[in-house]
């Protein structure tokens, strides 16, 4: 990579591997407030790159190269250190807590005190229009009202970086617009670089940065 | 996580141990071997012992043909109730009667059946008037010489058993669709069944079918209260010899403890054998494209006979419970003329000790069992370890190691090692057998979480413990606490392991029950026998209701 600015998400020649099999190769960089998006077919190993990135890769599979984050390397951190908020298809709230026990597992443990912990996630609940419902049971919220608690549960947690598995699919067309810009102006405002993986054009569209097509 | 690694070995250790040290323990003083006595050169002496007993024959016979012919019939009659009505409202009645009958232990529901069909049993009063009897009739149907009722007790307890295995593999195969691909071809429901379900059904039976044949055949407790006495069925028998007060008894004790090994293993190459045998001639059958005739008749019997069993166990505890408060109760009165708490409060507080006993060895045990197996199915996730088809066998040993086989064995190290009679020597048999129930009703429900909840609570900054306490292990409170109620059942009806290694100076529910065996009053029995199924029967009612109360508004963890 020519620029030396090591801020932001660098994925330095990483290469994705099953047995001795080549999946994927990338190298590139995403500065704080963008968006790189890897559009490929299922297959294409995305979602293990993902998972190379969180650091839980299934042991079937291999990473090589350098994974980076504002130029601490990641690797050989364990999941819970390195700070990559990762949001699926599905909004998977924790089912056996209240939609504010999601919030309080998310949010930074640097938030002390249970008043003011409350405060916090309160406020988060007002930001995305459900204020009051942090005792409900996440199962009787609407598919729109449970994507907004999945983002505001990852932010809580003051990510470094966005991982996007192709949060988008499950919505209904009008949802999803409407999450998507919601995530997408969220991670700007935070100064998140984001990387979003999808088979669907509209996302790499609406996510406005550059896009790299993999192979199947 | 190095404690993580060492999970998967020390649970085999902790359950094959005992299994192997046992089956030594037993096949050395079979060849005469047995320094406790003095008697250290090896010899046929104990053998030749046990083939001059003349009962022998007859004993021996008697185990193979109720250990077969049980496990012939209730296979046969679990498949045809699954071939008849599953997916019908009937069979999802009686998947909701399976648990509560699954967990009533074995004794209890021998000494039911015995209650019911006895000379003086509810069903000869219910005929009394017709027959003209005013005493209970003269026929010898309880401990018949043929081993009949016998049969008929391992046969009630075992379809509910074979039922559930089937359950839990059928969903895989799809057999709603396959069945109505057979039916379009012209097939009645039953033969369509047999032909397309069962085939692929049967692999995923064998091991459970294996187990329970080996248990038919060298069950105790239930053989003591409905098998025939004299000569009784061969476990019996070797446990009458262990029990001698004449100590060179033990030896010939040994020789037939291994020869109830050996029978044991030849009726699973016999079973091995027919199963190739069916196999070929059923796909011969399927072959000619024979629709067969309509299946009305053959579904009335499956049904009828999924009834009368169950109904058998239900009737039975109910005259249990009747005779628990009897009062005066003469033949061929359908009902006691009186009713007293008598019995409840005299034999009531003689079981107290008991009881504990039993609370306290199933607590620790099923504890134990927990923690290993929970431990081992963690180890499966976060070594990435894939258990195969052997690591199910190695589960499947100590059920179908005849327990009469080895814990003899385990007796004699135990009183070596002056463990005999202890707390700890109990606990760690029932942990024995407690421990493959345990993981088999776990394992599923564990290895089919989303691992994607881990994922994101480890990306939200969780550590891998926060993470089992927080999220793993609340997702699994209805399944751990279901593998807690099996285990603990599974745990009060073992009487062999608490009776052996107890030495019997620790008396549980499940001992103190089938000591009443030859000649227990029918009022304590009644007692007894309930207060041994009440203690199976709570865990399930508790795994039912904490979940229940817990999860009341949470939607998302009511089902599965």
């Amino acid at each position: 990579m020519a620029d030396t600015d090591q801020t932001g998400l660098v994925l330095d020649h990483l290469r994705l591997l099953r047995g001795p099999e080549e999946m994927l190769r990338v190298d590139a960089r995403i500065p704080p407030g963008e968006v790189l998006t890897l559009m490929g077919p299922s297959g294409s190993g995305k979602s293990t790159l993902l998972a190379a990135i969180t650091g839980t890769l299934p042991r079937a599979f291999r990473s090589h190269g350098r994974i980076a984050l504002n130029s601490t390397p990641l690797d050989g951190l364990p999941p819970e250190a390195r700070r990559t908020g990762i949001l699926f298809q599905d909004p998977l709230l924790f089912p056996h807590l209240s939609v504010g026990g999601n919030l309080a597992f998310g949010l930074d443990p640097a938030v002390k005190g249970r008043a003011a912990r409350r405060a916090r996630i309160d406020a988060a609940l007002s930001e995305i229009g459900l204020e009051g419902h942090a005792s409900r049971d996440p199962e009787t919220l609407s598919g729109g009202q449970k994507a907004r608690v999945a983002l505001m549960r990852v932010l809580l947690s003051k990510p470094r970086a966005l991982l996007l598995d192709e949060p988008f699919s499950r919505l209904d067309a009008a949802l999803r617009d409407q999450v998507r810009r919601l995530v997408f102006d969220r991670a700007k405002a935070e100064g998140l670089p984001v990387l979003l993986v999808t088979h669907d054009a509209a996302d790499a569209e609406a996510a406005g940065g550059p896009v790299i097509s993999l192979e199947g | 996580m190095t404690l993580l690694r060492l999970a998967p070995i020390l649970t085999l250790a902790v359950m094959l141990g005992p299994v192997i040290a046992g089956l030594g323990g037993t096949l050395l003083p079979a060849i005469g071997i047995m320094p406790v006595l003095g008697s250290a050169e090896p010899g046929l002496g104990p053998v030749r012992d046990l083939l001059a007993w003349p009962g022998l024959p007859r004993a021996a016979g008697l185990s193979l043909f109720t250990g077969l012919a049980s496990t012939a019939l209730a296979l046969t009659l679990t498949m045809l109730i699954c071939a008849g009505w599953q997916g019908t409202r009937a069979f999802s009645w009686l998947e909701r009667v399976l648990s509560p009958l699954l967990s009533v232990p074995h004794a209890a529901a021998a000494f039911g059946l015995a209650f019911l069909i006895a000379p003086s049993g509810w069903i000869a009063r219910l005929i009394a008037p017709v027959a003209g009897w005013e005493r209970p009739p003269d026929l010898l149907i309880l401990q018949d010489p043929m081993g009949l009722s016998l049969i008929a007790g391992l046969v009630v307890k075992e379809m509910p058993f074979l039922l559930l295995m089937s359950l839990a593999a059928l969903p895989a195969l799809r057999p709603a669709e396959t069945l109505v691909t057979a039916r379009s071809l012209g097939h009645s429901r039953t033969g369509g069944w047999l032909r397309t379900v069962f085939p692929r059904l049967y692999p995923q039976l064998r091991l459970p079918l294996y187990a329970v044949l080996a248990f038919s055949m060298s069950v105790v407790d239930v053989a003591m209260i409905l098998g025939p006495s004299t000569p009784p069925t061969l476990s019996v028998q070797v446990l009458r010899w262990m029990n001698d007060p004449d100590l060179a008894m033990r030896l010939r004790a040994a020789a037939g403890a291994v020869l109830q090994l050996l029978l044991t293993l030849g009726a699973l190459g016999m079973w091995r054998l027919g199963e190739l045998l069916v196999a070929r001639a059923g796909r011969a059958w399927i072959e000619t494209g024979a629709r067969g005739p309509r299946d009305g008749l053959l579904r009335g019997v499956a049904l009828l006979a999924g009834a009368v069993s169950a109904g058998a166990v239900v009737l039975g505890l109910a005259m249990l419970a009747v005779w628990s408060v009897a009062g005066f109760w003469g033949f061929p009165a359908l009902w006691p003329s009186s009713l007293t708490a008598q019995g409840w409060t005299r034999s009531g507080a003689a079981l107290a000790g008991p009881a504990v006993q039993t609370a306290l060895i199933a607590g620790v045990s099923v504890g134990t069992a927990l923690l290993l197996v929970i431990a081992c199915l963690e180890a499966e996730d976060h070594l990435g370890l894939r258990p195969g088809r052997r690591a199910l066998w190695l589960l499947y040993l100590p059920l179908l190691v005849p327990q009469i086989a080895f814990l003899p064995g385990l007796q004699v190290l135990a009183l070596i090692s002056g463990m005999d009679g202890t707390l700890g020597a109990v606990i760690a048999a029932h942990v024995v057998f407690v421990l493959p129930y345990v993981f088999l009703s776990l394992s599923d429900p564990w290895r089919r979480r989303d691992p994607r909840h881990a994922r994101i609570a480890r990306a939200l900054g969780a550590s891998p413990s926060r993470v089992f306490w927080r999220v793993s292990l609340p997702m699994m409170l209805r399944p751990v606490l279901t593998a807690t109620a099996v285990g603990t059942a599974v745990s009060v009806g073992l009487f062999l392991p608490t009776l052996l290694l107890g030495a019997g100076r620790v008396p549980t529910l499940t001992t103190e029950a089938v000591a009443l065996a030859s000649g227990g009053s029918r009022r304590v029995v009644g007692v007894t026998a309930l207060a041994q199924t009440a203690a199976a029967f709570l865990p399930f009612a508790l795994a039912l209701a904490i979940p229940a109360l817990a999860w009341r508004n949470r939607k998302g963890m009511q089902h599965g």
